[in-house]
């Protein structure tokens, strides 16, 4: 065993170990704190994208995944992390998120409470360890280290709209937990396992009697989690948490509705894929379903807002359901495009909450009041300033507008950037399933599916425009606001990152299609988990 | 002890549930806990209800199944009362926050 394999639990114990040492360490000394999480932080992607390379070589024959016993039991009696090319996809993505959102609160935003680098490191210790985990109630473990950390950064700031946000939030995912357990505790009862691979290999074998108990237990963790994305009827509390929270921390919550859809589409593909005997395909048209309502109400509620916080909010809702209905399709060519889409879709969401702070600055505070007032008397101002060969726009407000504009273009999935390729690459999937299925024809759901995806484009493109045009072309007399670089920088890379996720789409779809082949054969998986050799001399016995 | 153990989880849960759609941050505080409640019992009971059963091994040799009971459900408990207590004591102070800027234990800041 080399000393790559060890460098699997870095990426949960660097930022524990990172947010302890910096507790003590006094708040006037933010900027070193910051500067001593941010190098954790980049330490930490450096590793995960090690490790990624890690996953990606161990296989063009075999799709393997590396396993990591810890306290160095073997796998079903002691806990395991799992590191395959989904987990290392996620980390990779969870690093860039963290880098940039870490950066941008250092202009600013950490000194408006307490302890937020080491509550943002925990975060990420709980988000790295619910991707690497391959034990439901270790997932329950990291899962509650996440919110944990996440109810403090969302308090972050105070003031009685975030404690208010922040009580609807945290009795949310309370009730949710609960769920988890019950979920969890009911898979064991009636498998006698919480290992996951050993859970996949005994899944087929559940006699009638338990598998009615188990599948209920399954569909109570798929509550949690349906919770934690976002589906529709149980995702009301997320626009107004979103919004409510502070820039930083509400850009780096665009990655906690992907735990859970990350969560569903690795139990989905695990626990029930093709092995599962009679529970195969259990969930999957909830999932289905559930996906498209919530596309449906994300891209209503895109149109409704007037505020911009509220309108990335429903962008979050409208790119989960999107990511549930592609995992509920139960089509593989489906998920490669889905992967892809989730990358792209959450540096988007990440950037864009970023830059709505730094472009609502210019605005005065009555403005989005003004919006509504405005939409329903008719524009008052209309001929007001009407000068010969236009304004002169400022430069700061020509770079906000440019991201806007990038940003604007991601969203509504328009050419030529990954936004587009992304949605492309699943409708592709929809109408070829290619290797993954045969040839039956496209079903009822798949055309609602093809019709909601083009249709969230086309309401999050007649939002943006709106908000665009309201806010840059219209208050040009406004205050110019002041930017600093290292808030407009984070912005930029990532938007940056996206458009060279664009230009390398090749190498991107290759890897994103080579997970969904791995996910969609769950018996390599199982395989290297039960099997995984122990270090040391114990490994003689 | 069944019938006892299965109506004790279902009224700590009715109650529990019924007291979290309450309007009043108080209610809703006190619906948790005993939902988390019913949830620790619940996971107890997944590892069957054994009397006089111990779920360690004791020196002198290893038992057999008969004469154990399983850990793992009690080490799950563990886990669950320590997080539900941390839990609700933040949201505890949380409650008094929204207590102290609104003026009203209403959940939504309003009467």
């Amino acid at each position: 065993m080399n000393w790559l394999h060890h460098l699997i639990i870095l990426p949960i114990l660097l930022p524990i170990i990172t947010a302890a040492a910096l507790i003590p360490v006094d708040e006037r000394n933010r900027t070193l704190k910051g500067v001593i999480a941010f190098t954790s932080t980049v330490v930490v992607f450096i590793i995960s994208l090690l490790l990624m390379r890690m996953a990606a070589s161990s296989g063009e024959g075999e799709t393997g995944a590396s396993v990591y016993l810890l306290g160095n039991w073997p796998a079903p009696f002691g806990i395991v992390l799992v590191l395959d090319r989904l987990s290392a996809l996620m980390l990779v993505l969870t690093g860039v998120l963290a880098m940039a959102t870490q950066v941008f609160s250092m202009a600013k935003w950490h000194r408006a409470g307490y302890h937020f680098h080491s509550l943002f490191q925990l975060m990420l210790a709980g988000l790295n360890g619910a991707f690497l985990t391959g034990d439901l109630f270790n997932l329950f473990v990291f899962f509650e280290m996440m919110l944990a950390a996440s109810y403090g950064l969302l308090l972050h700031g105070s003031g009685p709209m975030r404690v208010k946000a922040g009580l609807h939030y945290i009795a949310v995912n309370l009730a949710a937990s609960s769920l988890f357990l019950i979920g969890v505790s009911l898979i064991y009862g009636a498998t006698g396992t919480l290992n996951m691979a050993d859970l996949a290999m005994r899944i087929s074998t559940v006699g009638p009697e338990s598998r009615m108990l188990m599948e209920a237990g399954a569909a109570l963790l798929g509550i949690a989690f349906l919770v934690k994305a976002g589906m529709w009827p149980l995702g009301f509390w997320l626009p107004a948490t979103y919004s409510a929270a502070t820039p930083p921390v509400a850009a780096i919550f665009a990655i906690l509705t992907k735990v859970g859809v990350y969560i569903l589409l690795r139990l989905s593909m695990l626990l029930f894929g093709s092995d599962a005997g009679a529970s195969f395909g259990f969930g999957q048209s909830v999932l289905l379903y559930g996906g498209l309502l919530t596309i449906g109400f994300g891209a209503i509620g895109v149109l409704a807002s007037q505020a911009m916080g509220r309108l990335a909010g429903y962008c979050v809702l409208v790119s989960s359901g999107t990511l549930m209905a592609a995992i509920g399709l139960g089509n593989g060519a489906v998920i490669g495009g889905a992967l892809f889409y989730l990358v792209s879709s959450t540096l988007t969401i990440c950037a864009f909450f970023l830059l709505i702070e730094l472009v609502e600055r210019a605005r005065d505070a009555g403005a989005d009041v003004l919006a509504v007032t405005m939409e329903a008397y008719g524009d008052v101002d209309e001929n007001e300033d009407e000068k010969e060969g236009g304004v002169a726009v400022p430069g700061t407000m020509a770079v906000l507008g440019l991201c806007f504009c990038t940003c604007a273009i991601l969203l509504s999935g328009l050419p030529p950037l990954s936004g587009f390729l992304a949605k492309f690459a699943m409708l592709h999937g929809v109408f070829n399933p290619g290797s993954f299925g045969g040839d039956a024809p496209v079903s009822g759901a798949e055309w609602t599916y093809t019709a909601l995806l083009i249709l969230s484009g086309l309401a999050a493109m007649i939002a943006m425009n709106r908000v665009g045009i309201r806010t840059f072309w219209t208050s040009i007399e406004g205050t110019i606001p002041r930017v600093f670089l290292i808030e407009i920088t984070p912005v930029l890379l990532l938007l940056a990152a996206c458009v060279f996720l664009s230009f390398q789409a090749g190498p991107a779809m290759r890897y994103m299609d080579a997970t969904a082949k791995s996910l969609g054969e769950p018996q390599n998986y199982i395989g290297r988990v039960m099997s995984a050799p122990r270090a040391g001399p114990a490994a003689g016995e | 002890m069944e019938l006892v153990l299965s109506a004790g989880i279902g009224v700590l849960t009715a109650s529990g549930v019924w007291l979290l759609f309450r309007p009043r941050t108080y209610q809703v505080i006190i619906g948790l806990s005993l939902l988390s409640y019913a949830v620790n019992l619940f996971i107890f009971g997944m590892g069957r209800l054994r009397v006089n059963a111990p779920p360690v091994l004791e020196p002198g040799g290893v038992g057999g199944l008969l004469t154990h009971t399983d850990p793992i459900p009690q080490a799950l408990v563990l886990t669950a009362i320590v997080i539900g207590f941390a839990m609700t004591a933040l949201f505890l102070v949380v409650l008094l926050a929204s207590r102290g800027f609104t003026g009203t234990d209403h959940v939504d800041g309003r009467e």
